[in-house]
């Protein structure tokens, strides 16, 4: 049963030059959209080392979404084809350190597309809630096991 | 008694290798016995843990504790040592970062018992034994160790002074630790001692990386014939140099197969393994996500490649404990 009161944490890294320009589109035309992100913005989402996604699980994070410029649409050239390649192999190692896959994402959101940004984010928010607490807390993560 | 600074040495969860280095140390174990008394070495040496316990608090110069916590004795041995320590050090990759023992944090502690005890190819095991806390044989009531869900470092357990990295480290970086320790100049705290930079920096093929390094396919050591002359990392193998703190002199490189990352991340990088993956995956030569996914599959094992010995130490530790 999903907890009707769990309200999912979302840490969300964006790029200075599309995807942070996409949110900033959306709050100016007044859209409504989930409010459980909290919004990083770098530079490019190549910036986006793999750290800082760990780092955002491991402290209470139950989603992270990177958002970045298009394939071609860098405006550094290369930097989200970095960032595709990395996410690709985060992904298997997150997925393989039991963190659903619905929790961790990579989307290009361009400038002109705050639609896409505000669905995106209603998206994730639901499938992250269905899901329930990541629950990665200290605490948890080093339970022992003194009885036999 | 004689009143040479007094040394200690320990192992945890290891395979042995580190205590191989200090008996690598060769005739030059001769000098650190001129200079210090070694008062505990359960490996080498005839002292129990009551003879540790007589001792007064901070009366040890420096115990090299080796291993990760994992079970409730080692931590006991990591609070005792501490207690009688004036300095604690993390001596090898498992006491640093968790090692390859922190691999289990794959798996919780009812994982593992049971694919040992019951579902190993190799196991006979009928009555379906498994190990008892306690037990009473005879109006002897035995007790064992139990072991943890999750594999610490030691620096999770108590707090540590210095860490001497490697799996293992080598005699050259134990000699150096032990002279840093008399020489009485002591390093910042938390220090570890070795160089701090990447091994690359020290690598003998160095020069024949390429400028830009592109990877179109990763192969495994087995699957080629690998160029003892050029970078390891150019041929398409996974080698962990550029993540990876120096200090080994390159020996894995020395020896023709790529480094593996056991002497973990330099004082700039938090967690090793993202830093690893971060290098190994952006030169991946491709901008189209199906033939990224294809190149990277060469890479089979993820974790078990970049986090071969920092499991524990990294943000996450281990594997999302389900709960029962």
């Amino acid at each position: 049963m999903p907890d009707k009161t769990f309200e999912p944490k979302i840490v969300a890294f964006f790029c200075n030059w599309c995807t942070y320009m996409a949110a900033d589109s959306a709050g100016v035309s007044r859209m409504k959209y989930a409010p459980n992100a909290r919004v990083v913005r770098l530079m490019c989402s190549g910036r986006i080392d793999p750290q800082f996604v760990l780092d955002a699980f491991a402290k209470g994070a139950d989603g992270v979404l990177i958002g970045g410029c298009h394939p071609g649409d860098c405006h550094y050239q290369e930097g989200n084809y970095k960032t595709l390649r990395r996410v690709q192999l985060l992904k298997r190692v997150l997925k393989e350190m039991g963190i659903e896959e619905e929790r961790f994402r990579l989307e290009w959101i361009s400038a002109a597309e705050a639609e896409r940004l505000r669905a995106t984010m209603n998206d994730m928010v639901e499938k992250v809630r269905a899901l329930g607490p990541l629950r990665l807390s200290n605490k948890e993560v080093m339970r022992e096991e003194v009885a036999v | 008694m004689s009143d040479k600074p007094k040394v200690a040495f320990y192992w945890c969860a290891s395979c042995g290798g580190c205590e191989e280095t200090v008996v690598d140390l060769e005739e030059k174990i001769l000098d650190v016995v001129a200079a210090v008394d070694i008062v505990f070495w359960p490996v080498a040496l005839d002292f129990k843990r009551k003879d540790v316990e007589a001792m007064a608090d901070g009366s040890i110069l420096a115990a090299f504790v080796n291993g990760a916590i994992r079970t409730t004795e080692q931590e006991e041995m990591a609070h005792l040592l501490r207690k009688k320590s004036n300095l604690l050090i993390a001596f090898g990759a498992c006491a640093q970062l968790g090692g390859v023992p922190g691999l289990a944090n794959s798996w919780d502690r009812q994982a593992l018992l049971k694919a040992v005890y019951r579902e190993a190819p190799s196991t006979v095991n009928p009555e379906g034994t498994a190990p008892q806390a306690e037990f009473a044989d005879h109006g002897r009531n035995l007790t064992l160790p139990t072991l943890f869900d999750t594999v610490k470092t030691l620096d999770q357990t108590v707090p540590v002074d210095y860490f001497v990295p490697g799996c293992p480290p080598t005699p050259k970086l134990l000699l150096q630790a032990v002279q840093t320790l008399l020489s009485g100049k002591l390093p910042e705290k938390g220090t570890v001692l070795a160089p701090d930079t990447a091994l690359c920096e020290e690598c003998p093929r160095k020069d024949t990386r390429p400028e830009k390094l592109v990877i179109k396919e990763w192969k495994r050591p087995h699957q080629i014939l690998i160029d003892p002359e050029k970078c390891l990392l150019a041929q398409g193998l996974l080698c962990l140099g550029s993540a990876t703190r120096g200090g080994c002199e390159a020996l894995c490189v020395e020896g023709n197969m790529p480094c593996s990352g056991c002497f973990g991340p330099t004082s700039r990088v938090r967690d090793y393994g993202s830093k690893a993956l971060s290098s190994l995956a952006s030169i991946v030569d491709s901008k189209d996500e199906a033939e990224i996914d294809k190149i990277l599959a060469q890479i089979p094992d993820p974790v078990g490649t970049l986090y071969r010995y920092s499991m524990p130490a990294s943000p996450l530790r281990r594997k999302k404990l389900e709960v029962h």
